[in-house]
């Protein structure tokens, strides 16, 4: 269970998150929903430990853990994972090489032993093969010339080989195509679990009519301004965010 | 900025202490008196019971050092060196060669094992015999175990010590010898020329290809000792060899003076490849300590269609100035330069090649890979110049840098001299940093702010490192790892 207590962040000392409070259960798929600017990412960002988020009060805390005193790294081996909104490229780098490497540490750092090679290649090619990657793109350095939807995919075939406890979707679906936005939800739905949490960060409610959340929280301003049923995601559409963004003044 | 500022502290925060090879082998060594004299090369020359064309070589260089200056060009600073207060000569007790490898002094053996040689090679010191693969170790200045010399023997490969080769085939040796980097070359090369204590001599006859990786590994064990090793490889008409180098050195207080003149001598046809992975001890976080190693190394293309290629990964000394270079004096010949080089700390690199264009339609590549961390300097130097009968030549050279952190350095510094109109000469150059967004992605995926670094760095010199031999290749990027982890080893 991921539980954030009056969360307040700044930048650069302008502040993002006020007092944002959230709770997402165990097995719960939790939606953001929100204008440009009201803190979305820097939501997810603080979550997953980026350095340059000041927070100024507030707690992140993941089973009871506190996440904010933990390294980014360290975070990772708690089971936080974030699908970037821009995933980076590391030149040189082959796809399978940083996968090895990025899993054998979650292992080891969780004192188990590392993956054989066999083992390794049995587990990318399967998640490989139902995102409908082709084997000789992890070959290529990561993320290095790929197109936007197969950087997305990338992300989640990652999310799928160090399953995560808390999967935290950073606009997944911006820049996607309707094809591939399918095959994105279709990977995030086959890891849906009881015991696994989602915090899908979107913009539209597109992504939502494949991934299917049980809860909706509309952020303005830098906190939760509204929660409800999968049917809040349907009035945001119609009605757009202009409601809310003078609410939260 | 959490995440590199760790990295930068970390890798800042390496010191003497992380330096793995940290060891003294107690061995009691036969050397020279301190000091450099005419009597200390003639000391040098009887010891190795030289011919006498060989001394008078020596005292020829000798007196002509006396008259050189030390070179000041190059981007590194270190206080002056008192070359009267080093010793020229020093030999482990087990010389002269032994037959076999039982008889070979175990402390040495131990030393390789200590060393964590990954490879063949210590099998193959070990008694194995199955890998292909044939060690000339040097051990300080005398070469004290050779393998595999039965089967080169029989391709008509010559592999022994440059000693052995002087008694042994004197007429090669002195048709080479200084050929390709004259004694009188520049103030280093011509002290060694003076005072070289050993080294190693390979001779491939023509059309042979010689049938498998020849290795040295390089250590330097006595305090204040000067070491000047003094390669020399010919390959014949058609000929093929690969030679590896490879150095690890025990830390040390005093400063390590390292003069070693490497000559690559290519005929019609033949090819060498030339690789180097250099880890001597690049002294304490202040820079205390660690090797100066100024090297000459040059290779000849002296026949038409001969190809000279050096590979190396420089990650140790405190001061690195070297410069492999191929003159390609046979038309349509070829010289290749791929290098890593990795400051870190203290450490100041001065190093780069030079490809110098004589012969019709010749081409080389350059391809450099800086990385700097820490205090550290880097400069790429290098120099490409055809002559104006050079119709044809081609260069293409491709200079990266990467820093890590804000208090280091990297500088290229090209000199591009085409007098031929039809040369064609290309340069790319690229500086880049470690991005905070590269960081934190690994980190975000589980890998901690070294293994990251490790992970980038290696993403970033991997062009290089498929230039190298298989199993180099492997102690290559765990050295890089080393390096630039810092207490990680």
């Amino acid at each position: 269970m991921l539980e954030i207590k009056n969360l307040s962040v700044a930048i650069h000392g302008k502040p993002i998150l006020d007092a944002l409070s959230l709770t997402v259960k165990t097995g719960e798929v939790a939606a953001i929903m929100g204008p440009n600017g009201s803190g979305k990412s820097t939501l997810s960002y603080v979550v997953a430990g980026k350095p340059d988020y000041e927070v100024t009060s507030g707690e992140v805390l993941l089973d009871g853990e506190n996440l904010l005193a933990l390294e980014p790294d360290a975070r990772a081996v708690k089971g936080v994972f974030l699908a970037f909104q821009y995933p980076i490229e590391i030149p040189g780098v082959a796809t399978m090489t940083f996968l090895k490497a990025a899993l054998n540490a979650q292992r080891r750092a969780r004192g188990e032993a590392d993956l054989t090679t066999p083992d390794f290649m049995r587990a990318v090619r399967g998640a490989a093969q139902s995102l409908k990657i082709d084997p000789e793109m992890l070959k290529r350095p990561l993320n290095v010339g790929f197109s936007g939807g197969e950087k997305k995919r990338m992300e989640i075939l990652q999310m799928a080989l160090l399953a995560p406890r808390l999967c935290v979707l950073d606009e997944t679906d911006s820049g996607l195509d309707i094809d591939a936005l399918r095959i994105v939800a279709d990977g995030v739905n086959a890891l849906r679990d009881p015991k696994r949490s989602f915090l899908v960060i979107t913009h539209y409610q597109r992504l939502l009519e494949y991934v299917r959340p049980d809860v909706v929280h509309v952020m303005a301003r830098g906190r939760i301004v509204k929660s409800g049923g999968p049917e809040l995601a349907l009035e945001l559409e119609r009605n757009g965010y202009g409601d809310y963004a003078s609410q939260a003044a | 900025m959490a995440a590199v500022r760790e990295t930068v502290d970390r890798v800042r925060s390496i010191e003497s202490d992380a330096y793995k090879y940290g060891f003294v082998t107690d061995i009691a060594s036969d050397k020279a008196p301190k000091g450099l004299s005419e009597d200390i090369v003639r000391f040098i020359s009887a010891k190795k019971r030289e011919p006498q064309w060989l001394l008078d070589w020596r005292l020829e260089a000798y007196r002509r050092w006396l008259t050189m200056a030390t070179p000041r060009w190059a981007r590194v600073e270190y206080p002056e060196i008192d070359f009267q207060d080093l010793y020229y000569f020093s030999a482990p007790k087990s010389a002269p060669g032994p037959k076999s490898l039982d008889e070979v002094d175990p402390e040495l053996l131990r030393a390789y094992a200590k060393l964590g040689i990954p490879l063949v090679e210590q099998e193959i010191l070990a008694g194995v015999e199955r890998p292909r693969v044939a060690v000339d170790a040097v051990f300080d200045s005398v070469s004290v175990a050779t393998t595999f010399k039965a089967e080169l023997a029989k391709a008509g490969v010559i592999f022994c010590s440059f000693a052995e080769a002087a008694h042994n085939h004197p007429e090669i040796v002195k048709a080479y010898l200084g050929s390709v980097v004259p004694p009188t070359d520049n103030f280093y090369a011509t002290l060694n020329s003076a005072v070289f204590s050993d080294g190693s001599f390979v001779y491939v006859p023509p059309g042979v290809r010689c049938p498998m990786e020849l290795s040295t590994y390089f250590r330097i064990n006595e305090q204040n000792t000067g070491q000047f090793e003094r390669t020399l490889i010919v390959a014949d008409k058609g000929a093929y060899v690969s030679y590896l180098e490879g150095c690890t050195a025990p830390k040390r207080d005093e400063n390590q003076l390292h003069a070693a003149v490497v000559e690559l001598v290519a005929h019609e046809d033949a090819e060498i490849k030339y690789s180097t992975v250099q880890n001597w001890y690049p002294g304490d976080a202040e820079g205390k300590g660690g090797v100066y190693n100024f090297v000459t190394k040059r290779g000849d293309c002296r026949g038409a269609r001969a190809k000279i290629s050096w590979t190396q990964v420089e990650t140790g000394s405190a001061i690195t100035w070297k410069y492999p270079s191929c003159i390609l004096r046979g038309d349509s010949s070829r010289g290749e330069f791929y290098s890593i080089a990795i400051s870190n700390g203290r450490q100041q690199v001065d190093s780069g090649t030079k490809m110098i264009h004589l012969g019709k339609n010749t081409t080389s590549r350059i391809i450099s890979k800086g990385i700097s961390a820490g205090k550290s300097q880097n400069t790429y130097r290098g120099q490409v110049s055809a002559h104006r009968l050079a119709t044809g030549a081609r260069n293409f050279t491709n200079c990266d840098s990467l820093l890590i952190g804000d208090a280091c350095g990297a500088h290229t510094v090209p000199y591009i001299e085409a007098k031929n109109s039809s040369a064609v000469f290309e340069h790319e150059a690229t500086t880049s940093k470690i991005s905070d967004d590269q960081l934190f992605y690994c980190l975000q995926r589980g890998l901690s702010a070294e293994e990251a670094t490790a992970l980038i760095v290696n993403g970033f010199v991997r062009d290089v490192l498929q230039h190298l031999p298989m199993e180099f290749a492997v102690e290559a990027q765990k050295l890089i790892a080393i390096s630039l982890e810092g207490s990680v080893g």
